[in-house]
């Protein structure tokens, strides 16, 4: 028989170690969030004195001083665009067939573990197919619509993993209520699965937004250029049709070429430089989570269980 | 439903559109150029100040390397190569097989600078030091400053170098080891230089080498060393570089220019805006420019059209800018 002290000091012990648990996961998660505000300070007290309206209007230039990153961003933002067009309906799609319709057989587990595979290829190595492919295979030249495609394969496996992680997580019972009224297969899917499942995928999506948009390597291998002092043509434009296609065949440059490129200069003043286009590189990446999260936050409003 | 039909149809046509109509896009104007990363802000420069000077003018400019600008210039990609070697036997036989014929043009010199602390004693070094220092045997065995030669200190030696895929690593074995890419393997590569002169600057014991633009720009963290070529040590410097004194360890660097692309107006236009402004935008960027008559000569030998290469395929250490430009051309 054990008596009441003895319990009470089993509890005691088990409450010490609860809080024990509780105060080592707060020292891992300050180390993490040390680690990036170091960063982040670092980076801000060699760029912000650099950041003003002319360095996000002015095109790279050999003076340090009037140097901007206009022709950086804009390629940045054209070239995530592509990539997001072409990987979230291609990898949501991709998803939502393996975790619905694929029969389970030796195929589909050939595919599940390349996929799985694909997400830790290097990306010097899509860059490298894609030089072959879309370069000199399908002609579609040095440009952003190269480059996006290129993104959106190397992010394809994260957004198809997220995608079946998150319909994973769809209780069976939605689906079984929804046979029950009627609904067909993508009935179920179109109307239950894929709303209810839309922050796991918006999730998957930013991470593999995030990586993308710092990458470089791929981006070199395929042609993207260091200096450029023109902008693509508009994407809209006075006379009919009113939208205009030709900046996707338009060669560019993105931030983080940029940036490399500033850092290994010898000058210090374009090291100022790249630390202020890191700033706005971050910001970037911020705006774009801050997107996905607002989107994520009105889906979770609309469900109703 | 009709938006959603609408959407999709939309994406599809953004998809899809460009693909066909993708490669004509602009390639009749844009003045293409890619290659070293060595030679990038000296065209840099002339290409912000052709385009500041030539309303509508489009120069683009991409860092492949030496080597990898050159695939893309032999199979007819670019208009303009920047090169900081010559061409080697092995480029020239790609641009022969696509029929691209190139006219060799230096721009510019680029001096290796071998640096110390201002902490070390040392002061200059020969070539044959050098060597013993970098040479492939010298892995493993050579560890000390004493080992190269017994009045140096019985300190331990620690060396910082470029990187294997840059062309100052290709330049300094040829100029020092006497064969290039020989070179011993336990040293701190970088293929950014910074990084190579923050070690030696932090490190008594340390030598390095990296381009003269960056000791020039640390001229107060590092100590450049006198290179004795035989002729008695000489230091890096704007004067030492353009005399030829400073051996052998200068080099000129390239733009090659694709005969075909040539004939578009707006490419002669930038050669030889190049040509004649060199001398101020080389300044400007910190490296060194080569003497007027050198470009009046290189200018002449643009529009005269004459193609080919003065190295033959291999990369000749230690010619004078004038023996550059008056070797015989072959291609």
């Amino acid at each position: 028989m054990t008596s009441t002290t003895d319990i009470k000091a089993i509890i005691r012990r088990h409450r010490t170690r609860d809080a024990a648990f509780a105060v080592l996961g707060m020292v891992c998660l300050l180390v993490c969030i040390a680690t990036l505000m170091a960063l982040l300070v670092d980076l801000a007290i060699d760029g912000v004195g650099r950041l003003s309206p002319g360095f996000l209007t002015s095109f790279p230039s050999r003076f340090p001083g009037k140097a901007g990153i206009l022709s950086a961003w804009v390629g940045t933002i054209l070239v995530m665009l592509v990539t997001a067009l072409a990987a979230v309906p291609l990898g949501v799609a991709a998803g939502i067939y393996l975790e619905e319709y694929a029969r389970k057989n030796w195929l589909t587990t050939i595919i599940e573990i390349n996929i799985a595979n694909l997400a830790g290829v290097p990306s010097i190595v899509y860059g490298l197919m894609a030089l072959g492919l879309f370069v000199y295979q399908f002609h579609l030249g040095q440009s952003i619509l190269t480059a996006g495609l290129t993104l959106a394969l190397l992010i394809l496996p994260i957004v198809i993993i997220a995608t079946r992680e998150s319909i994973r997580a769809i209780p069976g019972s939605i689906r079984e209520a929804a046979y029950a009224l009627g609904a067909t297969k993508w009935q179920a899917i179109k109307h239950h699965v894929l709303p209810y499942s839309t922050g796991g995928i918006l999730t998957g999506v930013i991470i593999g937004l995030s990586r993308a948009i710092g990458e470089s390597a791929p981006l070199i291998t395929i042609g993207a250029l260091t200096f450029i002092a023109f902008l693509p043509p508009a994407p809209v434009q006075r006379t009919f049709p009113f939208v205009n296609f030709d900046w996707l065949a338009s060669p560019f440059t993105v931030m983080p070429i940029q940036l490399f490129n500033w850092v290994s200069r010898p000058q210090q003043a374009f090291h100022l430089n790249a630390a202020a286009a890191g700033l706005v590189l971050m910001a970037m990446t911020l705006a774009m989570n801050g997107i996905a999260i607002y989107v994520r936050y009105h889906s979770r409003k609309r469900i109703k269980w | 439903m009709t938006n959603n039909a609408c959407l999709r149809i939309a994406l599809c046509a953004a998809l899809m559109a460009p693909g066909g109509a993708a490669p004509s896009h602009a390639e009749g104007h844009v003045i293409k150029i890619d290659g070293s990363s060595t030679v990038f802000p000296v065209t840099e420069a002339v290409a912000e100040e052709f385009q500041k000077n030539n309303k509508g003018a489009q120069v683009t400019v991409g860092i492949s390397g030496t080597g990898g600008g050159f695939k893309k210039f032999c199979r007819g990609e670019t208009d303009i190569q920047d090169a900081s070697r010559p061409i080697t036997k092995k480029e020239m036989d790609a641009c022969w097989e696509s029929g691209t014929q190139y006219i060799e043009l230096p721009v510019a010199y680029d001096a290796l600078t071998v640096v110390v602390s201002p902490k070390n004693s040392m002061d200059s070094m020969t070539v044959a030091q050098l060597k013993k220092m970098w040479e492939p045997a010298a892995q493993g065995n050579i560890t000390k400053w004493s080992q190269v030669n017994p009045s140096w200190p019985s300190q331990e030696l620690k060396l910082y170098g470029a990187g294997s895929d840059s062309g100052t690593f290709d330049y300094f074995t040829e100029a020092i080891v006497g064969k290039s890419k020989s070179s011993r393997g336990d040293y701190t590569a970088s293929e950014d230089d910074n990084v190579l002169v923050q070690g030696v600057a932090n490190d008594a014991n340390a030598i390095g080498y990296f381009g003269f633009a960056y000791y020039a720009e640390n001229k107060d963290k590092l100590k450049a060393i006198k290179i004795d070529g035989g002729k008695g040590p000489v230091a890096p410097s704007k004067e030492s570089v353009e005399n030829g004194a400073y051996q052998p360890l200068a080099r000129p660097i390239f733009i090659y220019v694709s005969k075909k692309s040539m004939k578009r107006p707006e490419v002669k236009q930038f050669v030889e805006f190049y040509l004649r402004n060199a001398a101020d935008l080389v300044k400007e960027v910190k490296y060194v420019p080569l003497p007027p008559s050198a470009y009046q000569a290189a200018l002449e030998r643009f529009q005269k059209g004459r193609t080919g290469t003065a190295f033959g395929g291999k990369n000749v250490v230690g010619l004078t800018i004038q023996e550059v430009l008056s070797r015989r051309l072959a291609s």
